[in-house]
């Protein structure tokens, strides 16, 4: 449904110095599926979702969405056009609600820009979606300061339902939220796929949750994507080294296995995505990194059907 | 018997604001082992933090007011000295880290410079050898190229590297007890293991007893011996890790438990959300703080309080604060129960 090639954004960050936020992803989004997103801070995991939907210009690739390439910069008139379509659900539910618009004006923006639909539909749809996402009518005349983080979420995830989108990026949708209401965030996002026939792009960065939510995962590294394939395939089966590691490194609600487990973390930190050269981005925390992984970028390799590394441990030649 | 190095018993704080006065802590005991972790788990603000900052004696007076209650550190009640007199232990005796690295080191200092600092007002040290110190405890604490480090301010370290500077920090006076907020909870999961293991080596090498507050039951899992699930002001329910895992005893432990996934590879379990919000502790509820969000409510719930009921299916001591736990309660499949022979 929608795909990338090569798609690259860097940022021009001043003294010639350019930030390598995303670098080369092909991907692709079949339709009505979850593909979760996984990877460290700084690894590009965001700059790689807003890009998808033409909130940032490309510095190089495309997009394919339904067979049409989308145009690396987006006009006005394109978002206008596209963002009938494509959706995002922020990270943030404090800093991206405007505190001076109420609900109704917040989650009624988008129909009322679109057009086509009165002042008194807007506020029924409102009404309507409020609902389906656990508030009620009674909170459309408040203010996101009158909320609660999940609340706000939910305010979020109204605002970019009432569209009917058919793809919705999720920045991170849950880790602002506490246990209880991560999970009633995660099944409104399911009964929401399930209801609507909904495409997303899930980005997280707890493993476990990811898993859980998502058909297919997809693990980044400082702007690279390094591995993907069925949820539970890279769950239980990681193949690329920093995969392993990540899912070593993710602990269990479970004691008894907590205590067998052996606690080798991971060494390093992630490196600065600043002026990167050629060869793997992994390599410099890598266990088992070659010579050869220095200077020579991996290509993409295919493991089974529908699982891709990007390793020179699995390069063929 | 273990040796108890903290005894909390009773502990209350309430906070007075424009909108009245909060109940943030209502009557918690709790008792910490010398060695051992204890990890006090709950919802945003049901009092964790506010329960280990009583006892550090840093709640800023007023608002805030501690209303009862006592802490027992090595047998002297610490809980509400003056500050010349809590200065004796706070830091030396007790060390404490906090969730937000960036935020709770000064940006004016150097690293080496702000951990020299506590050895020189609680040790006397000179700066020459509290510098040195410094960087031995910096290299403790794993950073490499300690000596360098040192000498360089906060923004220059990324959070990762803070988290580190502020346990060598905490370590300064070589403290018996570690208090530690939310000490991953703004960290990545590659560094968050990190810092775990740091923490549970140091508690071996120093045989230093550690509160571990924090939210995530997968960090319980990993670090503790003893848990404490806490919510709305309350300790709802306490015991050993294996206890609070496989014998969850309240009903709040067991939504904590359904809300989470797990990395069982026999198929999904269907995550199960605690519905409603935690009660207004304004105006705590006179009965059971879960009630009105407790699948299993019964009807004394609503304006009696639950007793302590002591649990006796294993050696360590097991408490639960429910009614379920009374001998003439039903008995409800999923919960551990005296006399009723389910475990999940």
């Amino acid at each position: 449904m929608i795909e990338t090639k090569d798609l690259a954004k860097h940022f021009q960050v001043g003294r010639g110095q350019i930030l390598h936020a995303v670098d080369g992803i092909s991907m692709k989004i079949q339709e009505n599926e979850i593909l979760g997103l996984v990877g460290e801070s700084g690894s590009g995991k965001s700059t790689f979702g807003k890009a998808l939907i033409g909130l940032h210009p490309l510095t190089s690739g495309s997009t394919i969405y339904n067979g049409h390439t989308l145009p690396t910069k987006f006009n006005a008139a394109d978002h206008l056009k596209y963002s009938k379509e494509l959706q995002m659900i922020f990270q943030d539910p404090y800093s991206s609600l405007n505190p001076r618009m109420t609900v109704l004006d917040i989650v009624g923006e988008g129909l009322l820009i679109q057009g086509k639909v009165s002042r008194n539909d807007v506020k029924e749809q409102v009404a309507d979606w409020l609902g389906k996402v656990g508030l009620n009518a009674d909170h459309m005349s408040r203010y996101p300061h009158e909320f609660s983080g999940g609340q706000r979420q939910r305010i979020g995830i109204a605002r970019a339902m009432i569209i009917q989108p058919r793809f919705v990026v999720c920045d991170e949708p849950i880790s602002a939220l506490d246990v209880s209401v991560q999970a009633q965030v995660v099944n409104l996002l399911e009964e929401l796929k399930n209801d609507l026939g909904l495409t997303m792009l899930f980005i997280a960065h707890d493993l476990s949750m990811v898993r859980y939510v998502s058909d297919r995962m997809a693990v980044m590294y400082l702007g690279s994507l390094v591995e993907s394939g069925p949820a539970d395939e890279v769950f239980f089966h990681p193949q690329h080294p920093y995969t392993k590691l990540l899912v070593e490194a993710n602990p269990e609600p479970d004691p008894a296995s907590e205590r067998l487990r052996q606690h080798v973390p991971i060494a390093g930190e992630i490196t600065s995505p600043m002026n990167l050269g050629a060869g793997c981005r992994f390599a410099d925390r890598c266990p088992q990194a070659m010579d050869h992984c220095r200077n020579v970028t991996p290509k993409i390799t295919f493991i089974a059907e529908n699982h891709t590394v990007s390793c020179h441990l699995f390069d063929q030649s | 018997m273990a040796d108890k190095i903290l005894e909390v018993e009773d502990l209350s704080v309430e906070f007075a604001t424009y909108g009245g006065t909060v109940k943030a802590v209502r009557g918690v005991s709790f008792d910490v082992n010398r060695g051992e972790t204890l990890a006090i788990v709950g919802e945003s603000g049901c009092g964790k933090s506010v329960t280990v900052q009583a006892i550090m004696g840093i709640i800023p007076m007023p608002p805030g007011k501690i209303t009862g209650g006592t802490a027992k550190l090595n047998g002297e009640n610490i809980l509400g000295l003056p500050p010349k007199e809590a200065n004796r232990f706070r830091g030396v005796e007790i060390g404490m880290i906090f969730q937000d690295p960036m935020t709770s080191l000064n940006p004016t200092m150097t690293i080496g410079d702000q951990i020299s600092e506590t050895l020189m007002v609680h040790r006397g040290m000179s700066y020459t050898d509290a510098s040195r110190r410094a960087v031995e405890l910096l290299d403790k604490t794993k950073i490499a190229e300690a000596a360098k480090r040192a000498k360089q301010y906060p923004f220059e370290f990324s959070g990762g590297m803070l988290q580190r500077a502020m346990i060598a920090q905490s370590l300064a006076c070589n403290p018996s007890v570690l208090m530690a907020d939310e000490p991953t909870t703004a960290l990545d999961v590659t560094i968050q293991a990190q810092i775990l293991e740091l923490m549970a080596e140091l508690q071996r090498t120093e045989n230093m007893s550690i509160i571990l507050i924090t939210h995530d039951l997968a960090v319980v899992a990993r670090m503790a011996d003893q848990v404490a699930v806490m919510y709305a002001g309350q300790i709802v329910e306490s015991g050993s890790v294996d206890d609070i895992f496989y014998r969850s005893s309240h009903p709040y432990t067991l939504g904590l438990k359904e809300a989470m996934p797990t990395n069982k590879r026999d198929g999904k379990k269907t995550l199960t959300p605690i519905l409603g919000s935690p009660p207004d502790l304004f105006h705590p509820p006179t009965g059971c703080g879960y009630f009105a969000r407790c699948p299993y409510a019964m009807a004394v719930c609503e304006h009696h309080q639950p007793e302590e009921h002591h649990l006796t299916d294993s050696d360590a001591e097991h408490q639960a604060r429910c009614w379920l736990q009374h001998e003439g309660a039903p008995h409800i499949k999923a919960l551990n129960q005296p006399g009723a022979d389910q475990r999940d």
